[in-house]
């Protein structure tokens, strides 16, 4: 039974109604326009008989009197098979089909189903009639891509459900009954589709457990340096133009995860259409499978909604966290959380609440505490380990750190990979600064090896910074080794060059082996006649590894190279 | 027939409010008044109250005006009649000629799918060296020129115009100086272009809310002639100005800015202009120049900072040329790795000397020494602004980039470039005899 009520307040994408009758927070409702499109919104505040929606559409059109009808459903989204490689809108609409129906704009009041209601899938079982389940225990599976997908008992039930039927092996769609369970008189049947309410967290599990394993991204600063755990968070700030895209671009290519969300929140569309035309044609390494096999893209870009864009980092980390009770290891990349954080703003004046600084309301770092908090690795009910890992971007006004989005964001997550404009400036990618970034989590190589190898980085800035006042001459070639080694560091290791296809990935074998050779370097005793000479021996050995970096694994000429760093060494060695 | 009012109960700033029953949410309406009529936009509807919007101010506008809503948002004719025509930035005739009334479209509409979007591929030749061979303009990207006010932007902006080859050029004029509108219709006049461009100009004595509307007319215009296929080409100047009225606007509605007086919603508005450039299916595309001027030189001022999050890269002008080491064309590498084989080479060749060049330069007004490599550097990149850098050069992409390797060849050897060395092979300019 739905509620019904009248507009009596348009202002933007904020409308308020007055109804007579019990409503709930987030419930979803209806604005009916005059001519006869319905817009979705949702409830954000009661007050008495009034309550204030944020409307998911343009509000163009609306008036005074028009009908507001009021649903008893939170804002939710469908969880089952079939939700992997696809495109949806941050109300999980699928644009796919959005276009084939509607055409090249959206047009507001258009919603489609999120899960394809005609295609069968494989159906395994796996209870059997008799057994005793409780939520989110499995009842069977069925085969997505590569995985399996399992189909649960709902989310939703309490206590204890005794199988009565279950479907044989077969073909089914996601709307069948593929079981039916009981609990004292009751009984309900159950289909491949669950829905849950975005904004409360999911997770039924036996523990939640702490990030342990890294999760590697094969970008060797974040690996060796920065690392981040499966299940662990991480942000990225950074100007615009720094590579916050591009870092999670490649992140999301080449992330040893199962499944990749991507959430474009708020920022270009161009970069969405570059991932939607590419992901079908590039190979997942992992599996052999094309990319787009291990990808869902929640996209509401910069020019739709504002409302819509808030929602939608909630129902991507709902889809991750379902996939976490699927039992895969996930990764969301939700870019940029400041666009969201703005759309929180937007509507927050509207709403006329007190401001807090820069005008964000008061209530921003919870929320982005909350978010995060939805990242974690658990223990199924199975035993089964899953993982949900977050990452987001940051984008600063000003590229100034000191602001709302990134100090509520530094305090929650595990991990802060800065961006720095003058890295990009100087065109030293992935432009991480290695001085400001930090991890609280360990990585794939030895701590206290990676922190001696960093060492060399602070060291080198510190000689880099005398050396501006009293210049080359003035300097100790002591000093200028240490320079100089910093430098090679820093070229050979922190960047990679993401256009170059072998340079691109650096898997951990391939990492660990080039730690070695690089510490090698950072360790051996030099002895050189001049600066110059010391320069040109760091140019040489630079260019050596940087080919040996865009040689392939495997490649006979690796051994080549590796004699040739071992000659430049040897000629320039200190006695002993 | 259309409702209207003769009672107004409030006046302030550009903004409205009267009694008034079954309005719609951002419909248009007329205040006709004792000085003349103006259109106004619904900005909010409050039980039996609506706030409106005046285009023309409040100024002189009276209680007692009528006010008449005319039943729907904003609209536009569109049609190739509007080809060579002038228009104010709410849409009324500016030439003298009259209003166009047939097959009206609506203003500022959704948002376009982002699943039916193109990749951008096609590169736009400018003639322009810095931009051809180092920032290369694509076909459907956003770009906007960092200006620092007296730069030479508007030059640049119909240099590009005229060399562009587009089908359509629209031309969205925003707080223009009354001779930079002169400036512009002479310079397409002149360049034979006028036959296919259409202007939208505010300037700076028009009504300030006239100037939010310019770009949304435009930008209308620009999407129906992509959605015909057409290439367009559209050009926003300045775009600051449009965030200085977004301002003044926010703060008459006692909105809470966010940061230096700008409304919390600039990004929103500026993203959904921006966002209109595009590529379709069918080969219609709008390409989309705008011209940000930055207060003070300052890139984190919060118009040039939230533009730069929009678009994809910037053309910086600074000191008269685009300036290679703050410029940014983000969708380069769609387009130069299929113009010719050295492209990128010596996009990436000449840029890293003409850095260690300025380097150089540094140490040299630091006292230091100059060694022989440092002389090299600093001869060249003495040429590098002459030759390449000035806006005075006006060649191909080809002939541009065999001026650069007559340009490296006249300083280096091979080697010193750090350019592979089969490319160097090919094209190093052996010296004449
Ligand atoms: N790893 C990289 N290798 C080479 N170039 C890069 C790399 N990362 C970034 N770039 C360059 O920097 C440009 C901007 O990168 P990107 O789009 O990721 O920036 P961003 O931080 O996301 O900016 P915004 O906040 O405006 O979205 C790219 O178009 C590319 O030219
Ligand atoms: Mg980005």
């Amino acid at each position: 039974m739905s509620l019904t009520g009248r507009i009596v307040t348009v202002y933007g994408n904020m409308v308020t109604a007055e109804v007579n009758g019990s409503v709930a927070q987030n419930a979803v409702a209806y604005c009916h326009r005059s001519d006869g499109v319905k817009l979705m919104s949702e409830i954000i505040r009661i007050r008495g008989n009034l309550i204030d929606m944020q409307v998911f559409e343009l509000t163009r059109g609306l008036m005074v009197g028009d009908l507001v009808e009021v649903t008893d459903d939170l804002l939710s989204v469908e969880l089952g098979p079939g939700l992997i490689g696809m495109v949806y809108d941050g109300l999980q609409n699928p644009l796919v089909e959005m276009a084939q129906k509607v055409g090249n704009f959206l047009e507001p009041g258009h919603y489609l189903k999120a899960l394809d209601r005609n295609k069968q899938w494989d159906f395994t079982p796996v209870a059997k009639v008799g057994d005793v389940l409780t939520c989110a225990e499995v009842l069977g599976f069925v085969k997505e891509n590569i995985f399996d997908h399992n189909i649960m008992v709902p989310f939703t039930l309490r206590g204890e459900w005794t199988v009565k039927d279950i479907a044989p092996a077969g073909k089914y769609t996601v709307e069948q009954t593929i079981a039916t369970l009981e609990k004292d008189d009751e009984t309900i049947s159950v289909n491949m589709i669950q829905k849950w309410p975005v904004r409360m967290p999911l997770g039924i599990y036996k523990e939640r457990l702490l990030p342990t394993t890294p999760m590697v991204t094969k970008q060797r600063i974040i690996d060796t340096f920065f690392p981040v755990m499966l299940g662990g968070t991480y942000c990225i700030p950074g100007p615009f133009g720094a590579g916050k895209t591009v870092l999670q671009s490649n992140t999301s290519r080449y992330a040893d995860v199962d499944l990749v969300i991507i959430a474009a929140c708020g920022e270009r569309a161009g970069e969405v259409v570059e991932t939607l035309r590419e992901f079908p044609h590039l190979q997942d390494p992992r599996t052999g499978r094309t990319l787009i096999e291990r990808t869902i893209i929640i996209c509401n870009t910069s020019s739709m909604p504002v409302a819509a864009r808030e929602s939608s980092v909630y129902t991507a980390v709902t889809l991750g966290e379902y996939y976490r009770q699927v039992g895969l290891n996930v990764l969301l990349l939700a870019d940029s959380t400041s666009r969201w954080a703005q759309a929180l703003r937007e509507m927050s004046g509207r709403l006329e609440e007190i401001p807090g600084e820069e005008a964000f309301p008061a209530y921003l770092e919870s929320s982005i505490a909350r978010f995060y908090e939805r990242g974690g690795i658990v223990e199924l009910k199975n035993g089964k380990k899953a993982s949900l890992t977050i990452g987001g971007t940051v984008s600063p006004a000003g590229g100034n750190f000191e602001e709302p989005v990134t100090q509520g964001t530094i305090k929650v997550v595990g991990a802060f990979l800065g961006l720095s404009y003058a890295r990009s400036y100087a065109r030293r990618f992935p432009a991480i600064d290695p001085l400001e970034s930090w991890s609280k989590y360990n990585g794939i190589i030895d701590t206290e090896k990676v922190d001696w190898a960093h060492d060399f980085l602070k060291r080198g800035k510190t000689v880099n910074e005398m050396m501006q006042v009293v210049g080359e001459e003035g300097t100790s070639i002591e000093d200028f080794i240490v320079y100089l080694k910093s430098e090679f560091l820093d070229n050979v290791y922190l960047q990679q060059n993401s256009f170059d296809e072998v340079d691109a990935a650096c898997p951990v074998e391939r990492q660990k082996y080039l730690f070695n050779m690089v510490t090698d370097v950072l360790a051996y005793n030099f002895a050189f006649v001049s600066k110059a000479d010391a320069r040109d021996t760091f140019f040489t050995l630079t260019e050596q590894f940087r080919n040996w970096n865009y040689t392939p694994w495997g490649s006979e000429k690796l051994a080549e190279i590796e004699n040739k760093v071992k000659e430049t060494l040897a000629a320039k060695g200190a006695a002993k | 027939m259309n409702k209207y009012y003769t009672k107004i109960d409030n006046l302030a700033g550009n903004v409205a409010t009267l009694k008034a029953k079954g309005v719609g949410y951002d419909e248009l309406a007329v205040v006709e008044g004792k000085w003349g009529k103006s259109l106004a936009q619904v900005i909010r509807v409050n039980g039996d109250s609506a706030t409106i919007q005046i285009f023309a101010g409040t100024r002189g506008v009276s209680t007692g005006d009528k006010v008449t809503f005319l039943g729907s948002s904003m609209r536009f004719s569109f049609s190739e009649d509007l080809f060579g025509r002038v228009f104010s930035g709410s849409g009324e005739a500016r030439d003298g000629r009259g209003e166009l009334t047939d097959n009206l479209v609506e203003v500022g509409g959704p948002a376009v799918n982002p699943a039916i979007r193109l990749m951008p591929n096609r590169m736009i030749p400018t003639n322009i060296p810095m931009i051809d061979v180092f920032n290369t303009l694509v076909e459907g990207q956003k770009l906007p020129i960092f200006s620092i006010p007296g730069e030479p932007y508007n030059e640049l902006l119909a240099r590009i115009a005229l060399q562009a080859e587009a089908d359509v050029i629209i031309l969205g004029g925003m707080g223009l100086k009354y001779d930079e509108y002169l400036f512009f219709k002479n310079k397409l006049e002149q360049g034979g272009a006028m036959d296919h461009s259409i202007m939208f100009i505010h300037t700076a004595s028009d009504p300030v809310v006239e100037c939010l509307q310019t770009p949304d007319i435009a930008l209308t215009v620009a999407e129906q002639f992509a959605l015909e296929g057409k290439k367009v080409l559209c050009l926003l100047t300045d775009m600051t100005n449009f965030a200085n009225a977004l301002k003044e606007i926010s703060i008459t509605m006692e909105q809470i800015p966010s940061n230096r007086g700008y409304p919390g919603d600039l990004y929103s508005q500026l993203a959904s202009r921006y966002e209109k450039a595009v590529v379709f299916e069918d080969g219609g595309s709008i390409t989309l120049i705008a011209v940000t001027t930055m207060p003070g030189d300052d890139v984190t001022h919060p118009v040039p900072d939230n533009t730069g999050y929009i678009t994809e890269g910037q053309f910086y002008l600074k000191g008269g040329v685009i300036d290679p080491f703050g410029s940014l064309s983000r969708l380069k590498q769609q387009v130069n790795g299929k113009t010719r084989d050295d492209h990128r080479a010596i996009m990436d060749g000449c840029i890293q000397l003409y850095s260690k060049c300025r380097e150089t330069r540094e140490k040299r007004a630091m006292g230091f020494e100059m060694s022989e490599w440092d002389n090299k550097l600093l001869s060249y990149g003495d040429d590098f602004e002459k030759k390449i850098m000035s806006f005075s050069n006006n060649v191909g992409l080809f002939d541009a980039l065999d001026s650069c390797w007559k340009l490296l060849s006249d300083h280096f050897e091979p080697r010193e470039t750090g350019i592979r060395s089969n490319l160097c092979e090919k094209y190093w300019k052996k010296e004449q005899a």
